[in-house]
């Protein structure tokens, strides 16, 4: 599944925001993420990259403009939006199942049909084994399969990523990110990803947007086309280099403005 | 465990060496028994007032049980009053440091006046000198959950209810247990400061702080040792009853969960 459709999933117009006493986030973003889309969005510290993210998900209301999730505003779109952080950020007195069942429990499903779920994710993202066993005794790398579990077990249509490898060495990245397209080739929801790293935001995307800081606002976007699925071995291949090497140029324009 | 034996051999040579030092002072120095007894005769003191020692050990042990098992109900609530908001812990949390802070042996009097002499008294006082790091520690674990874990919670449109049991009550356990560590050896101490003054509603009956009392006033200065060292070896074994619980529920999970025994 490729960018195919043209239903919009995330719909911003004019958006803006600003914290406090008028320090300006965001200014007048357009955006439009379609069904189906790995949308990456990219810019230096301080562009409101993580503050996108937040105004999709209605944890913070925009200031001014309008956001339609899924047509509905995005408190009403929580059900269908999953959040995973840049920290695995597990319930560090749960085990395994208990965390990735945390959502299905809050939402009050059925105890059977929740352990039944979790299982087949645990299966998914490889972690049936140590499926009774506490945070604490995981690594970096397998927490965050577990965050990414739990994300998944709501059945989200929308996924929405704050740097969530950011913390993990470069070679558990590549493997996240490969495990990553291989669960949204199954499960087909639509992402919106966060990253400093502009290989990982080519990998993953079939579109990227690149943020300007100061105050934040949309200054490029960049199609990825590159086919699906896609594997380790795209990384070596010259399309991708000379992508990332264009997306690193428009990056560092942006920085100087 | 071989560098655990080693520790209590090091702890045991440091006993030796106060015991050799105490007997050395004696005999140097010729002091008498009333004002300082011996080693041994606090041993033999220990073993002929034996069952008294236990009666008002128990006794002690009861309220001191009973304060601290108050402190941790009323710590609990009134933490999770101050963790509902901002201004609630700006106006009340002054007043908790005035329970620390207050001479708790110049209001005893008073509590005695209120309540009448005897375990009820001495009760209440170890419970108000042990509140304060209760509801400090229990009011900073609820309050310091990451803002992700809340906003997960926001994201499953999680009840008041699912925050509060699923959420900030289970983090806020270890931080409940530093509290309550702390508060195991004050509640000992304002146990037997509070027998000092309210210590006993019948003659004869009373906790270790009666019973020091009445050592002191018969010159039995064997006898006020022995009881010296009960009150110690009930302290220790308060605090390693809260560590031991304190184990019993962390182990599994938390990182800074020790064997009580481990240093």
């Amino acid at each position: 599944m490729s960018a195919g459709s043209n239903v919009p999933q995330i719909e911003f117009d004019s958006v803006t925001k600003s914290y406090g006493t008028g320090r300006l986030v965001l200014q007048s973003i357009d955006l439009k993420v379609l069904k189906g889309e790995f949308v990456s969005v990219i810019g230096p510290s301080g562009c409101g990259k993580s503050t996108v993210l937040k105004l999709i998900s209605g944890l913070t209301p925009p200031s001014d403009g309008t956001i339609r999730v899924d047509g509905m505003t995005p408190e009403n779109a929580r059900e269908t939006i999953s959040f995973i952080f840049q920290d695995a950020t597990l319930l560090p007195w749960r085990t395994v199942i208990d965390n990735v069942g945390l959502g299905l429990e809050l939402e009050h499903v059925a105890t059977k049909r929740r352990h039944e779920k979790v299982a087949s994710l645990l299966q998914l993202v490889g972690l049936s084994d140590v499926a009774s066993a506490y945070p604490r005794e995981l690594s970096g790398g397998m927490k965050m399969r577990v965050s990414i579990a739990r994300a998944l077990a709501t059945n989200p249509r929308l996924l929405l990523m704050d740097e969530p490898f950011a913390a993990l060495d470069e070679m558990t990245r590549d493997r996240m990110n490969e495990e990553l397209l291989r669960l949204r080739d199954e499960q087909q929801w639509t992402a919106v990803f966060v990253t400093h790293s502009v290989a990982e935001a080519v990998f993953l995307s079939t579109r990227i947007i690149v943020l300007a800081p100061n105050p934040g606002r949309v200054r490029s976007v960049l199609p990825v086309d590159l086919p699906f699925p896609r594997d380790a071995q795209l990384r070596e291949t010259e399309e991708f280099e000379s992508l990332v090497a264009h997306t690193s140029h428009v990056l560092r324009e942006a920085l100087v403005q | 465990m071989r560098q655990r034996l080693t520790t209590a051999a090091n702890a045991l040579a440091v006993f030796a060496g106060v015991l050799i030092l105490w007997q050395l002072v004696l005999w140097i120095f010729n002091v008498q028994p009333y004002m300082l007894p011996s080693p041994s005769a606090v041993a033999k003191a220990i073993g002929k007032r034996f069952p008294s020692l236990i009666s008002s050990t128990a006794i002690t042990a009861e309220e001191s049980v009973g304060g601290l098992i108050a402190s941790i109900i009323v710590g609990v609530i009134v933490a999770l009053l101050f963790a509902q908001s901002r201004w609630v812990r700006k106006m009340f949390y002054p007043y908790t440091i005035l329970l620390q802070t207050v001479p708790i042996i110049a209001i005893s009097p008073l509590i005695l006046n209120w309540v009448g002499p005897g375990a009820p008294a001495v009760t209440l006082i170890a419970f108000i000198i042990s509140l304060a790091p209760v509801i400090a520690n229990t009011t900073q674990g609820l309050i310091s959950v990451d803002e992700n874990l809340v906003h997960l919670f926001l994201m499953h449109n999680a009840t008041p209810a699912q925050k509060l049991f699923k959420l900030r009550l289970p983090h806020a356990v270890p931080s409940l247990f530093v509290g309550v560590r702390i508060a195991s050896g004050i509640a000992v101490i304002g146990a037997i400061t509070g027998e000092l003054y309210a210590g006993s509603s019948r003659v004869g009956v009373g906790g270790l702080g009666y019973s020091i009392l009445y050592a002191y006033s018969q010159l039995q200065t064997d006898y006020l040792f022995a009881l010296v060292v009960a009150a110690i070896v009930l302290g220790f074994g308060f605090l390693f009853s809260v560590m031991f619980l304190e184990w019993l529920f962390l182990h599994k999970w938390h990182e800074s969960a020790r064997v009580p025994e481990t240093e």
